[in-house]
């Protein structure tokens, strides 16, 4: 009996302290949330994970109820479907929740939830908007009319990011979630690093730079690291036809462990500018740049440094690498320097 | 516990700052020595604000107590350090009355510092560029060490003395031998075994054994005509150094500059010949993170236009100059060449860089990595070694003339010199100009309003930029970064350098800051 427990009545292993859901979750059984995020306290918000007990008065919530020893917990029983379908569509009513329109269509919790309980039309009438969305800064946008108060972006921001921007405001039915005072993103202590769009579990928060730029059936991953600080924080691109269309953190990866920040997360389209340098220029008497081919170029490179070797011996010649780089760049850089011109003469921004 | 020297993490490195916060708000102490009041100072335990540039004087007073008061780890310095007595001797010199005298923090704090200091093991030691853009950066630095070995925090998990570094891969930049004394792997080049073995592997007849010129002494000698030909690869020197006006008329002095980069910036325009450069997602290859984690970055798409990837122009210069190489992708550079060089990469292989990487010393095939260096005090060179250091003040000190420190550095929307951040969509209307921070006593005193434009002049140059008024930054101190060309910082800054590593001094020097009428 220690530290076991029956989970849909198969004897399951917990830790002491290890909540229903995630001892669940090691034994095998995912239990669907909407609330829960790994690493922060447990809210029961949502209900959605709720779970039947035995010998309990009502069902409780699997993400904030401690396993004991010998605890019967019922996942999949008709009286905890009965609820949590009850849940789902309270939820749909409680605001606009029109997918066709929804920048997280194919990419929502409640959606997946109303597609699994084959919920084809609402049972209780949709409130009222109370709230406008904001949409004035550059990078994300928040739809009040689709959030479904779960919570899981002021978990976010307060105990995952530390950043303290974003908190629940106001009571019954007219909470809200609130940056600041409430008051716009813009304008709060939010230094847009956009973790509370990376954990909407619906389309309350999105990506502004995303917004039509593909649905999630359409776009590819592909994971790379981030180009900005030493961190090394381990991305996903989001690709359609070949282009970056939105940034997320690799979940449980290390060592940004599915965070990122403001220049991680937005700044990655400098590399479709327009004035990227697109062929190789040579400056002509007049001091003005012309294009030129590669094999001109670099034959005019390659010319002018055999000369100045000849001249002036290799030491003449200094090159300066790039950290931002990748490392077999830094490599040829140096063998470059080292071993065809014959100097040591090769440094890189390390110092300055 | 945490302590965090000269970081502003929070701005400079935010996602590894994310992870100090949790530890703070879970309860661990949180030391932080820093000028300014930084985000993190918030959640500390301590905030200890020093003046800038006396890193050295505080350390050697901290060291000073705890080994007057007994309260170092005896046995670690006994068993895995040596030159404890010169250091003593050394700290002795530092009671912490001096140490006030010269950082501003009363001798009473410090010694409360060295006590809780001495309380909690191990205790992990970050810095960042305020302890290395000193002329003093290397005493800086090795003071930092000095401390922790006398903690005994060497060594261990959530210990160490451990740098944040600025860029993505100047680590890898580091480990690739993109420095003037070292082969990659950290080979010296002046070792003739190291060189006979890079003669055999590169097919060549010689090597040069001088250690070559770093980037100070480069730019010099453009100056003094010794270097003639500079090649600049994806480097915006023209702002990112110290004193531009000196800088550009470096550059301009140039008998041929060749500038390989993915945009045109202040750098390109003294260039002869600019060669189009492949993006980050452009190619594939690898980077390596401040913890030495090398990991994949992948291609997305083709680089626009004609530009190709970098290794592939520096092996057509190669070949236009008599010598083939045979690696012809990113993974056969890596894989045959750099991890069979370099012995601490040569357990990594791109077919073993899936999911989270490998962080280097991987000696061999199968290692699974070093997370922690100098396991249980056991140093890599045999024994620590704790160095007696002086303190000596930055090289240019407020005068009546020019009566503000500056202090430079990043702030947290841009990057450099912009040429990424600056292109990306929205970053701008987040932060779109410099401004020169300044306390709320210092703006009243001189009746600045927030927002007003002002003139901040140094010996080398002048701009005008907005003050912004902020009760981060102490009397006396004005705070920079170098983002944008107008308004850029390093108008300003001093091109004084460490003698050791040539770091410049940044983070201290003299200006006066003057209402426009």
């Amino acid at each position: 009996m220690r530290n076991t427990f029956l989970l849909n009545g198969k004897e399951t292993a917990f830790k002491p302290g290890q909540m229903i859901l995630e001892a669940a979750r090691n034994g095998g059984v995912e239990i669907p949330t909407l609330c829960y995020l790994k690493g922060t306290a447990p809210s029961g918000a949502c209900r959605i994970c709720l779970v039947e007990v035995k010998d309990a008065r009502s069902l409780v919530a699997a993400c904030s109820t401690p396993v004991t020893a010998g605890m019967q917990v019922f996942t999949d029983s008709e009286r905890v479907h009965r609820a949590r379908k009850m849940n789902v569509e309270l939820l749909l009513a409680s605001g606009k929740h029109n997918c066709l329109v929804c920048e997280a269509n194919g990419d929502c919790r409640l959606q997946d939830l109303v597609y699994f309980y084959k919920i084809t039309k609402p049972r209780f009438a949709e409130e009222e908007d109370q709230y406008p969305t904001e949409n004035e800064n550059p990078f994300i946008v928040r739809d009040f009319s689709r959030c479904i108060l779960c919570g899981r972006c002021v978990q976010a921001c307060n105990e995952v990011m530390v950043n303290r921007a974003i908190s629940h405001g106001y009571r019954g039915a007219e909470s809200k979630i609130v940056t600041g005072g409430d008051t716009s993103y813009l304008n709060s202590e939010c230094v847009f690093c956009g973790q509370c769009v990376e954990v909407c579990p619906v389309g309350a928060l999105t990506e502004k730079k995303a917004k039509g730029m593909g649905r999630p059936w359409e776009t590819k991953k592909i994971r790379t690291t981030c180009p900005y600080c030493g961190v090394g924080c381990q991305l996903w691109l989001h690709i359609k036809d070949g282009r970056i269309v939105k940034v997320t953190a690799v979940e449980d990866a290390q060592p940004n462990q599915g965070r990122l920040c403001v220049k991680g997360r937005f700044a990655y389209d400098f590399i479709y500018s327009e004035e990227r340098l697109k062929h190789p220029l040579i400056r002509q008497e007049n001091g003005e740049f012309r294009d030129a081919s590669w094999d001109e170029a670099l034959d005019l490179v390659a010319a002018k440094f055999k000369e100045i070797i000849g001249k002036n011996g290799p030491d003449a010649i200094a090159g300066v690498s790039c950290a931002r780089s990748i490392n077999e760049d830094s490599y040829q850089m140096q063998k470059l320097f080292r071993a065809v011109i014959g100097t040591n003469n090769i440094d890189h921004c390390a110092r300055t | 516990m945490i302590i965090v020297v000269g970081s502003n993490m929070t701005e400079a490195h935010p996602v590894a700052a994310t992870f100090v916060k949790d530890a703070a708000i879970g309860g661990a102490q949180l030391i932080v020595i820093d000028p300014r009041r930084t985000d993190l100072a918030d959640l500390a335990t301590l905030h200890v604000q020093i003046k800038v540039g006396s890193d050295v004087a505080l350390l050697n007073a901290v060291m000073n107590v705890l080994i007057s008061e007994n309260l170092y780890d005896k046995k670690y310095v006994e068993s895995c350090t040596v030159g404890f007595k010169e250091l003593k001797e050394k700290v002795m010199e530092y009671p912490p009355e001096r140490a006030a005298e010269i950082s501003g923090i009363p001798a009473e704090d410090i010694r409360k510092l060295a006590r809780k200091l001495a309380s909690v093991k191990p205790a992990m030691l970050m810095y960042t560029l305020g302890i290395t853009e000193h002329i003093c950066g290397v005493n800086n630095v090795m003071s930092c060490a000095n401390l922790q070995m006398l903690l005994g925090n060497v060594g261990f998990e959530c210990g160490g003395v451990n740098p944040l570094r600025g860029q993505n891969n100047v680590q890898g930049a580091c480990d690739m031998g993109a420095l003037p004394n070292v082969f990659p792997g950290y080979q010296k080049v002046d070792n003739p075994q190291a060189r006979e073995k890079f003669m055999v592997a590169w097919k060549v007849k010689s090597l040069p054994e001088k250690p070559g010129m770093m980037i100070p002494t480069m730019m010099e000698n453009l100056k003094t005509g010794k270097v003639k030909a500079f090649y600049v690869f994806g480097e915006n020197l023209a702002n990112t150094e110290p004193d531009i006006k000196h800088v550009e008329h470096c550059l301009q002095s140039a008998e041929f500059l060749v500038c390989q980069d993915i945009f045109p910036t202040e750098t390109t325009r003294f260039a002869h010949v600019i060669l189009p450069a492949a993006a980050w997602s452009e190619n594939d290859g690898t980077f390596t993170s401040s913890e030495r984690r090398v990991n994949r970055v992948r291609t997305v798409s083709e680089p626009p236009g004609e530009a190709k990837p970098n290794w592939w122009i520096f092996r057509e210069i190669a070949k236009r100059m008599g010598h083939e190489w045979p690696a012809a992708s990113a993974q056969e550079i890596w894989d045959e060449e750099v991890s069979v060089l370099a012995p601490s990469l040569k357990g990594i292989k791109y077919a073993r860089l899936r999911g989270n990487g490998l962080q280097w010393p991987a000696p061999e095939e199968g290692h699974p990595g070093t997370p922690t260096l100098h396991k249980d005090g056991c140093f890599t060179c045999g024994l620590g070694v704790l160095k007696a250091i002086d303190w000596i003040p930055p090289a240019e000190v407020p005068d009546k003339e020019y009566p503000f420190t500056l202090s430079t550095g990043r702030r947290l929307y841009h990057y450099h010199t912009r040429t990424q951040t600056g292109r990306s969509q929205g970053i701008n209307d987040i932060l779109g100009e410099e401004t020169a921070d300044i306390s709320p006593a210092d703006a009243e005193a001189m009746s600045i309003l927030d927002g007003e434009k002002v003139r901040v002049k140094s010996r080398r140059g002048e701009v005008i930029v907005k003050s912004r008024i902020t009760r981060q930054v102490p009397p006396g101190l004005v705070w920079m970064a170098f983002h944008f060309r107008e308004g850029c910082a390093n108008w300003l800054t001093n091109p004084v350098y460490d003698p050791i590593t040539q770091t410049a001094e940044y983070k201290a020097c003299a200006v006066r800051i003057d209402k426009i009428e």
